[in-house]
């Protein structure tokens, strides 16, 4: 299958970086970076990150059952991710997930009909001091309130 | 990429490792030329290794990740003169619960850390390192990438380091979301591009780590600590903390607090002065109730223990950890049945699900749990729950399953109080339907 | 010798080699340290935790199956603390595990049952619903249901380490990890089943066995298996004059924890509905069943009046019959029909080999030296496809004892994922290749090769002779097909003092007598001439479609006898059932020897090998020995003569055997699951 020319850069890359024989060591990366790209990680990237790598297509397909930022079918445009992990549970996050919910009309994992929003509750991911957090694909968002979440949502859905 | 809201410093701190946080564009090579930078590695260079090593064992560095190993013994395990290459890891996978502190080091001063990293492969003749970040720091590792290319660039990393003939290259790989992969030896398999499940130990990754290579692992923190360690002296490091506990550390204040956040305090500091002066104290003039000392793994302390310093000795001395650095204040309005089946949805979803106890410990702990805070308790449950916990304790393949049962087994003894309100509350709402 | 160490272990003093894993020392005393993923033969894994045991001067509880033993140590393995811990960790397994032992197919024989039986946690504290998830098939013949797994991934181990597959992994992670087949919801593999029998619960389960019957409603019969040459001990599960099972749960074959697809499942050609249960005689309408009377009276007839007026018969035996029915029938031959057109279908060329051999000692290696040898070559074979067994000792020598192992053949073979070096040739290239390894084989200190039907005549003279100038000690294995090729051959089923080869025989115009045993000549030839012809077999195939009188006979799971395997090994046949019907090879040569009045002597397998015991060299065995192990041959017997006759491989794969795979169900079902593992190379 092919990529886009950056992907295919990257992955370049990234089969060098580790010593020689070594390419399996690309797989988590790859598959990351694939995600971004593909939306999701299907029999067909799984297929082809094994070729690049080197490694059985099972081999890949064991790493992508363990890791729970790789999806077997595609999330949102905006994936929102909110943490109700115990520094945000103190602050309020679990209320903030489930106003997040209402307001998305999805549940955890579950993707709206439109396929912009998913929705996810996540486990700690690193901005305890700056609770409730809120990552919304890659970008952080700290003290999050439902208000202020309300208003990002709607941001993003007028940025289409 | 949103603008990052990070606390304000308290005077309170000594900003040793933080020191240039804050500086515009700190980030820079340049701004971290400007502030001292790189001047700790020409001072290595010109060292032996032993020296180095012997700097570092003289800061009583202790490792910053969670299991508090001093630094400088862990560098001396590295077998210099093995004929296979040695290979140096950055742990950045910071996925303690309460832990987020790697990420203010990586975001504000990733030239501190190259430096730490050079300096740690010259005392163990490393000449690669692999900074393994957690999925989720996504613009981290953008960050990171690009403080690397900066330092390729000008002539810090690659075959000629501040041209003083060291070569040295450095990469970052993305983890996946794993809390396993903190795990060092989990961490290095996911670094191989497999599935996070810890290894056997021994062999140590010291003698049998990356792909079989010697490897040293450290914290991103802990990296970032040894530029000053040997600009300044280990000695200098060591007094600022207590015996065997040297220097400072970035504290993650988080929870019940009016002024939440980072910041960096010597070891020993007392734990009421960081809650009280440092983050402002409990908001509402409520009482404390309980504090998670160091990342949700560690046992949970009651209000009436936390009157003690901030350091490794003292935390064991009172049957918990410093660990992470991660700290979370509870006041007494908090559920600790609620906050208990928190923690155990964590640990049940983040085991490997490798060995038995782990996997299926979590599992039963997080149903009593579930069904507990359902209104669903039985009186025995309370004492199950200790006592699956000790079933757990020691006997799993990896330390995270002691994280598991350790918070859990701390939390029901202390505060069967909690449970007994579940308990009561649903008698008397059986009273009402009957 | 090792270094030994003293180390006390619940009180005893016992010794040990230094570093030998705790568990081996204590099960080697007699002591039992439970456990579930460890497994001597696959990398340790420390998963299951119920090997915990105290360790004097250590804090925590250790796993006995990855500490070594050190000097001084003091272990206890019947504490309370660890009687507790074993408890423990059991309880915890069974909270997910559904307890539907009554419908179970291990229920009887699983480890998980026997270790709560004796170490408790049979009743639980455990009142959370359990995590379920529905049995999924992932081919014909393997199934798995997920919540009785409990992930000690021995199966994955088999697969990967054990048959260098690799067709299962690991998916998920927690609770919700499991057991997955290569290719996401089905198996492209072997279909081995080594994965279902080094399960240790029900987790992985046969589509053959199934849901039909209980263990213990089974008798358990130990036999050899038929299909190919490497005679690999299977153990058949017996209710009713029927086979439920085919597996090695006794593993004291020298195959022993090992079986193919073949040895666990092709045993059901056995009841095809195909197969022959009367005699037939050819008519003008076609044919019609008559009874064995009438039958061995009409051939014994027939012979006799053959032989009283000196007519032309044609012998030609076969390949998976016993020992004492190739004897038998060599000697009817010679001695009752006076005849020396004897022949079978041969795969290898023993006589060359033999002959080449001759005066050597110590040169014909068995199954065992190839899990031992420093070095093994394999020349012109595909021994993963056609030697399953040779294959796995190969690996498990490589695995083990870090062996080298060298490929020189046409094609990509599956050894070539862990040979030292692999070498491609143009058919007939195959000993110039061997010859190009001549540094690599000389350093690997002492070698064994296997040769297939690639190297004959000159070539393998040739072969032999750079064998003897590597100057390190040498042994060879000359690779044949069948169950009992070698039998055949040593047993004297060959066309000596100027026979006719089986081509000779079927392009002769004069022959006036053909009578075929368990062979299929006529499956891709033509006859020249019209012979009476007799055909022995178990169904009716191209051959027997053309006989005058067609006797059904027994197969090797049917009669009691011996077999020899490549490697020269003979085996001891155990009758495990009988097919209504049919007689065994063996007594219908005694009954038409009956019927022509002639005194071949008495026909029951034991007398007969007491007689091959006396006249063919190698084959002097005691009873005794032949019960308990196989017993190497020693066929070197000076020169050989050459033979005339064509030598060719059948080129049966993993899911073909001769002419009996075809009637196999469970062979023709998984054929088509797999599809082509190899690219279709070869
Ligand atoms: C379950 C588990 C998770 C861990 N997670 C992390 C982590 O996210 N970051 C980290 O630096 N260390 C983590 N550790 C500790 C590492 O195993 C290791 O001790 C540490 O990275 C060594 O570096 P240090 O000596 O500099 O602390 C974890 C340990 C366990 C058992
Ligand atoms: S304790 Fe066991 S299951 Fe848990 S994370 Fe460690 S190895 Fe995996
Ligand atoms: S046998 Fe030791 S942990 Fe399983």
């Amino acid at each position: 299958m092919t990529f886009s020319p950056e992907l295919e850069k990257r992955f370049t890359a990234l089969l060098t970086r580790y010593p020689e024989g070594r390419t399996r060591s690309a797989v988590i990366p790859m598959l990351m970076y694939a995600q971004d790209e593909t939306g999701a990680i299907t029999g067909e990237v799984i297929e082809e990150v094994a070729r690049r790598c080197k490694v059985t297509p099972l081999q890949v397909d064991e790493v992508v059952g363990y890791y729970s930022m790789l999806h077997r079918k595609p999330m949102g445009k905006f994936h929102v991710q909110v943490c109700t992990n115990i520094s945000c549970l103190l602050v309020g996050g679990e209320e903030l997930y489930n106003h997040a919910s209402k307001t998305l009309g999805i549940g955890h994992k579950q993707v709206t009909a439109d396929g912009q929003f998913s929705l996810e509750e996540v486990e700690c991911m690193g901005a305890c001091s700056w609770a409730p957090a809120v990552e919304i694909n890659y970008d952080f968002h700290h003290h999050v309130t439902p208000e202020k979440l309300d208003e990002l949502i709607r941001g993003l859905r007028k940025s289409q | 990429m949103a603008k990052l809201l990070f606390n304000q410093p308290s005077p309170l701190e000594t900003r040793i490792v933080s020191k240039n946080f804050g500086l515009e564009s700190s980030e820079t090579l340049d701004v971290y030329l400007a502030n001292g930078g790189f001047k700790a590695f020409k001072k290595a260079k010109e060292m032996t290794p032993e020296a180095i090593i012997e700097e570092v064992k003289a800061s009583s560095l202790r490792g910053r990740g969670g299991a508090g190993f001093p630094t400088g013994l862990k560098w001396s395990f590295v077998p210099r003169t093995s004929p296979k290459p040695r290979v140096l890891v950055i742990n950045a996978d910071e996925s303690e619960p309460g832990t987020c502190k790697d990420r203010l080091l990586i975001e504000y001063d990733p030239h501190q850390l190259i430096e730490g990293i050079l300096i740690a492969g010259l005392a163990v003749d490393a000449h690669v390192g692999y900074i393994y970040i957690r999925g989720e720091y996504r613009y981290l590792i953008e960050k990171m990438d690009r403080a690397l290319e900066e330092a390729y660039a000008k002539g810090y990393l690659g075959s000629n380091v501040a041209g003083t003939g060291f070569k040295f290259d450095l990469y970052t790989h993305s983890g996946a979301g794993a809390y396993e992969c903190g795990e060092e030896t989990a961490l290095l398999d996911s670094l191989e591009g497999k599935r996070g499940i810890p290894r056997m130990k021994p062999p140590f990754p010291a003698v049998a780590g990356a792909w079989g290579m010697p490897t040293l692992l450290n914290n991103v923190e802990t990296f970032s600590a040894v530029p000053s360690i040997i600009r300044d002296g280990g000695a200098a490091f060591a007094a600022l903390g207590t015996p065997k506990n040297g220097g400072t550390r970035l504290v993650c204040i988080s929870g019940h607090v009016n002024k939440p956040g980072v910041y960096e305090l010597p070891l020993g500091y007392p734990m009421m002065k960081a809650i009280n002066e440092v983050a402002g104290g409990i908001p509402g003039g409520k009482k404390l109730k309980a504090v998670v000392p160091g990342g949700s793994s560690c046992p949970i302390l009651k209000a009436d223990e936390c009157d003690i310093a901030m350091d490794y000795d003292t935390l064991a001395k009172v049957g918990s950890m410093l660990g992470s650095g991660g700290m979370v204040v509870l006041d007494e309005t908090t559920d600790m049945v609620r906050f208990a089946l928190r923690i155990m949805r964590f640990y049940q979803h983040e085991s490997c699900g490798w060995c038995i106890p782990c996997r299926e410990g979590t599992t039963w702990l997080r149903k009593i749990l579930q069904r507990f805070y359902e209104g669903q308790g039985r009186r025995e449950d309370i004492s199950l729950l200790g006592e699956l916990s000790k079933n757990m304790l020691g006997r799993t393949f990896c330390a995270l399953g002691d994280a598991a049962a350790m918070p859990t087994i701390s939390i029901v003894e202390k505060f069967t109080e909690d449970f007994e309100k579940y308990l009561a509350k649903q008698n008397k709402s059986e009273l009402v339907t009957i | 010798m090792a270094e030994q160490v003293k180390l006390t272990i619940d009180g005893r003093e016992v010794h040990a080699e230094k570093g030998a894993l705790l568990i081996e020392v204590a099960r080697q005393n007699g002591i039992e340290v439970p456990a579930f993923c460890y497994h001597q033969d696959y990398t340790l894994q420390a998963a299951c935790r119920m090997c915990l045991v105290e360790i004097e001067k250590t804090p925590k509880l250790q796993v006995g199956c990855t500490t070594p033993v050190a000097e001084g140590m003091v272990v206890r393995t019947d504490s309370d603390l660890v009687k507790k811990a074993r408890k423990g960790t059991l309880e915890f397994l069974l909270t997910n595990h559904p307890l539907d032992c009554p419908v179970c197919d291990k229920g009887g024989e699983c480890e998980l049952q026997d270790m709560v039986f004796r170490y408790g946690a049979g009743e639980s504290r455990f009142v959370e619903r359990k995590v379920h998830t529905d049995e999924k098939q992932w081919s014909p013949v393997v199934f798995f249901d997920a919540p009785r797994c409990i992930l000690c991934y021995r199966c994955v181990r088999v697969c990967n380490e054990g048959m260098n597959v690799g067709a299962l992994g690991v998916g998920n992670r927690g609770v919700i990890a499991e057991i997955i087949p290569n290719k996401h919801d089905h198996l492209e593999c072997d279909e081995c089943g080594a994965c279902i029998d080094i399960c240790p619960v029900g987790a992985l389960t046969s589509g053959a066995y199934r849901y039909q019957t209980r263990p213990w409603e089974m008798e358990h019969v130990g036999t050899i298996c038929t299909h190919c040459g490497d005679g690999c001990k299977t153990t058949l599960g017996v209710r009713n004059d029927e086979i439920m099972r085919g597996n090695n749960r006794d593993q004291t074959g020298i195959n022993g924890e090992f079986l193919c697809v073949k040895g666990r499942y092709a045993f059901d050609f056995t009841k095809h509905p195909e197969r022959l249960q009367s005699p037939m005689m050819k008519t003008a309408k076609g044919f019609e069943p008559i009874s064995w009377a009438r039958a061995l009276t009409m051939v014994g007839e027939r012979f006799s009046l053959a032989k009283l007026s000196h007519k032309k018969f044609g012998v030609i035996g076969s390949n998976h019959t016993t020992n004492e029915e190739n004897f038998f029938l060599a000697k009817f031959a010679r001695q009752g029909l006076e005849t020396k057109h004897i022949d079978h279908h041969r795969s290898g060329d023993l006589a060359t080999f033999f002959d080449a051999l001759s005066g050597k000692t110590n040169a014909l290696a068995t199954a065992d030296d190839v899990d031992k040898a420093k070095g093994v070559l394999v020349v012109g074979a595909d021994l993963a496809q056609q030697h399953p067994f040779l294959a796995f000792q190969a690996r498990a020598n490589f695995r083990h004892h870090h062996a080298q192992v060298f490929t020189v053949t046409t094609g990509p073979v599956r050894e070539d994922n862990y040979a030292a070096a692999s070498v491609r040739v143009q058919k007939g290239g195959e000993v110039a290749g061997a010859e190009s390894l001549r540094d690599k084989l000389k350093a690997a200190g002492d070698l064994v090769i296997l040769f297939g039907d690639a190297v004959q005549g000159d070539a393998l003279r040739k072969l032999i002779a750079f064998g003897d100038s590597l100057g390190i000690p040498v042994k060879y294995i000359c690779l044949v097909d069948y169950a009992n090729s070698r039998g055949a051959f040593d047993m004297g089923l060959i066309p000596r003092d100027g026979g006719m080869s089986r081509e000779q025989m079927l392009a002769a115009t004069d022959l006036d007598v053909l009578w075929v045993v368990g062979a299929n000549p006529l499956k891709n030839a033509k006859l020249a001439s019209h012979p009476f012809m007799v055909v022995q077999d178990l169904f009716m195939t191209e051959t027997a479609q053309q006989a005058d009188i067609v006797l059904p006979a027994a197969s090797a799971y049917e009669k009691n006898g011996t077999v020899t395997n490549t490697a020269g090994q003979v085996q001891k046949l155990t009758r495990a059932i009988s097919v209504m019907g049919t007689k065994t090879d063996l007594e219908i040569f005694g009954q038409i020897a009956k019927e022509m009045g002639l005194n071949l002597g008495i026909w029951l397998p034991d007398k007969v090998f007491a007689e091959i015991r006396k006249s063919v060299h190698g084959y002097d065995i005691s009873p005794a020995t032949l019960a308990v192990s196989p017993a190497p041959t020693m066929p070197l017997n000076g020169r050989v003569a050459a033979l005339p006759g064509a030598i060719q491989s059948a080129g049966d794969t993993l899911f073909t055997s001769g002419s009996l795979s075809k009637y196999s169900h469970t062979l023709n079902s998984v054929m088509e699951a797999p599809g082509k593992l190899y690219g279709g190379e070869r």
